[in-house]
């Protein structure tokens, strides 16, 4: 309860500033409106009108909202919840790209992290590229990634995915390998004194010593995913996924199918970072490290 | 000296000689001496406590022994093997100055695993598990997590641990320095029941006076630059030590000899 009201005050003081800031933005339109139909504008009606327009510089939340529900809910209500004008349906396409590439990525990461923790040419050769990989510009590697599979003869879901994974290996990689090294010296030296074998090592000290970074790794990785899948949508010609939707709704003007995309891809975010937390809390508790 | 050991343990079996052993260390400063001309023996059923002024080459010593360190010169055999075969043969249980529990697991978890490790049976485990957290007195803690303990239980969890297995020498390196003064008497006393109990032969590594007159049968003292040993005194206290042994004339006086003996290795520096 004690968080509660202060959650709910950041709320409200977002959706105070958010309707502020579109009575600003929307102004100048409907005074031009008004202009045209050569008539006066009295402060309620400016407010009502720039809380309404169809094509908002910013939409106002309940425009927002109103848009969210039509594409969601109203959908299942007519039992239409797949088709392609369908909030779900896009939002399915995307999630399923960033969860494949999420899983991939979070495989690799730990691959690559082991082997870098075990070998040391991995460590010296691996890590530099790894961080390189990084500061490559995604928006600019997507188009050739899909363009590349595509010449292949993968398409659809794979190449998606394969960008989300680009994005979601790195902090697993990164906070990995620090798990797998957190082990004290003291320890590896107990683990030696009993005579233990490396695969005992790694199952038993390394691989539980390093679940608090995974767990921390795979919360920025998942978001790291999502984006990935949206910037994998973009260069495909927009045809499904919020990305198409980002796309199609800044062709055509519309900002409150943007906004809504944009709002549907936030909470899709938090929803699956959440997964993880519960998942984080009952393994930790279970393992009596939280 | 192997006379007087024969008095102490009523055995003249050696467990562990050490011949002029030298350990250097490379570093970007030029060579450490941790250790020059090391020679030594502990019979079997000894409690032998190594003490000296940091940097005197008793922690490497007692790391050389668990083949965890690779001497630089002269020989050491552990129940008459090279060390890294009586590691391999798990010969010896080593007790670190940090319990080293896993926080993951509980304690009776911590104590069975390097009994996993070495492949005992699951009901092996237990039976091992339950009478070691006896022998320590932690019965009843066994689905404790580490971080339900004190400090000291802690310690004597990590205890347990090493004499869960069947080995039959004990490796101590300075298990309860990082204890108070009240748990650490505690903890003497009860190393000594343990000592009593199960004959092990015990290398205890300590910075304290004390501890050291208190629990050993013979007291190796040690003084840096390079690390050596300068006197190595066999204990004329029984076996049998309540903690009041402490005032009596004849303990005073093996202090006595310890505290000239580490006195003696600064006058070198």
């Amino acid at each position: 309860m004690r968080s509660i009201v202060p959650v709910l005050t950041v709320v409200g003081v977002i959706f105070a500033l958010w309707y502020a800031a579109a009575i600003w933005l929307n102004a100048a339109w409907a005074y031009d409106k008004a202009k045209r139909a050569d008539v006066a504008l009295s402060t309620s009606e400016l407010v009502a009108d720039t809380w309404s327009q169809e094509k908002p510089r910013l939409p106002a939340p309940h425009q927002v909202g109103a848009e969210i529900w039509k594409t969601t809910g109203a959908m299942v209500a007519k039992g239409r919840a797949f088709s392609k004008r369908s909030l779900i349906y896009h939002s399915w396409i995307t999630l399923s790209a960033t969860l494949l590439g999420f899983a991939l990525g979070t495989g690799l990461g730990i691959l690559l992290a082991v082997g870098i923790v075990y070998n040391t040419v991995m460590d010296r050769s691996v890590m530099p590229w790894v961080i390189t990989s990084q500061t490559i510009p995604i928006l600019a590697l997507a188009p050739m990634i899909i363009v590349v599979l595509n010449a292949v003869g993968i398409s659809g879901l794979l190449p998606k995915a394969m960008i989300s994974m680009y994005l979601s290996f790195f902090p697993v990689v990164v906070g990995m390998v620090k798990g797998l090294r957190s082990p004290e010296v003291m320890q590896l030296d107990q683990m030696r004194t009993w005579n233990a074998s490396a695969s005992q090592t790694f199952w038993r000290l390394r691989l539980p010593a390093s679940m608090p970074y995974l767990f921390a790794s795979l919360k920025v990785g998942m978001a790291a995913s999502l984006v990935g899948a949206i910037v994998g949508e973009l260069p495909t010609g927009a045809v499904a996924g919020l990305g198409a939707r980002l796309l199609a709704g800044s062709y055509y003007g519309q900002t409150i199918q943007i906004w809504s995309a944009l709002i549907m891809a936030a909470a899709l975010a938090a929803v699956l970072v959440a997964i993880i937390g519960v998942i984080q809390r009952v393994t930790l508790s279970r393992m009596g490290m939280a | 000296m192997t006379d007087k050991q024969a008095e102490n343990t009523g055995t003249e079996q050696t467990v562990i000689l050490a011949e002029k052993l030298d350990l250097t260390f490379q570093t970007n400063d030029g060579p450490v001496h941790a250790l020059k001309g090391v020679s030594l023996d502990i019979g079997k059923g000894d409690f032998v406590s190594f003490i000296g002024p940091s940097g005197c080459g008793k922690t490497t010593f007692l790391r050389c022994m668990a083949d965890l360190e690779q001497p630089t010169g002269g020989t050491i055999t552990v129940n008459g093997v090279s060390p890294e075969a009586a590691r391999m043969a798990r010969a010896y249980g080593y007790v670190f100055q940090a319990a080293g529990l896993y926080p993951w697991r509980t304690i009776g978890r911590n104590i069975s695993l390097p009994l996993e490790i070495m492949g005992y049976s699951k009901a092996d485990q237990a039976e091992r598990v339950s009478r070691v957290l006896e022998l320590v007195e932690l019965a009843g803690f066994e689905n404790k997590f580490p971080w339900q303990l004190s400090g000291g239980m802690q310690q004597r969890a990590s205890i347990a641990r090493a004499l869960a297995f069947d080995a039959d020498i004990l490796l101590m390196d300075e298990p309860f320095g990082a204890l108070d003064e009240i748990v650490r008497d505690h903890l003497n006393e009860q190393l000594l029941h343990l000592w009593a109990r199960t004959e092990k032969t015990i290398a205890f590594v300590t910075h304290s006076i004390p501890e050291a007159v208190y629990l050993s049968t013979k007291i190796v003292v040690m003084s840096p630059r390079p690390g050596r040993i300068t006197d190595v005194i066999e204990s004329p206290l029984p076996k049998e030590r309540p903690l009041d042994i402490r005032e009596s004339p004849a303990f005073l006086e093996v202090a006595h000899r310890v505290r000239e003996g580490l006195r003696a290795g600064h006058a070198h520096v």
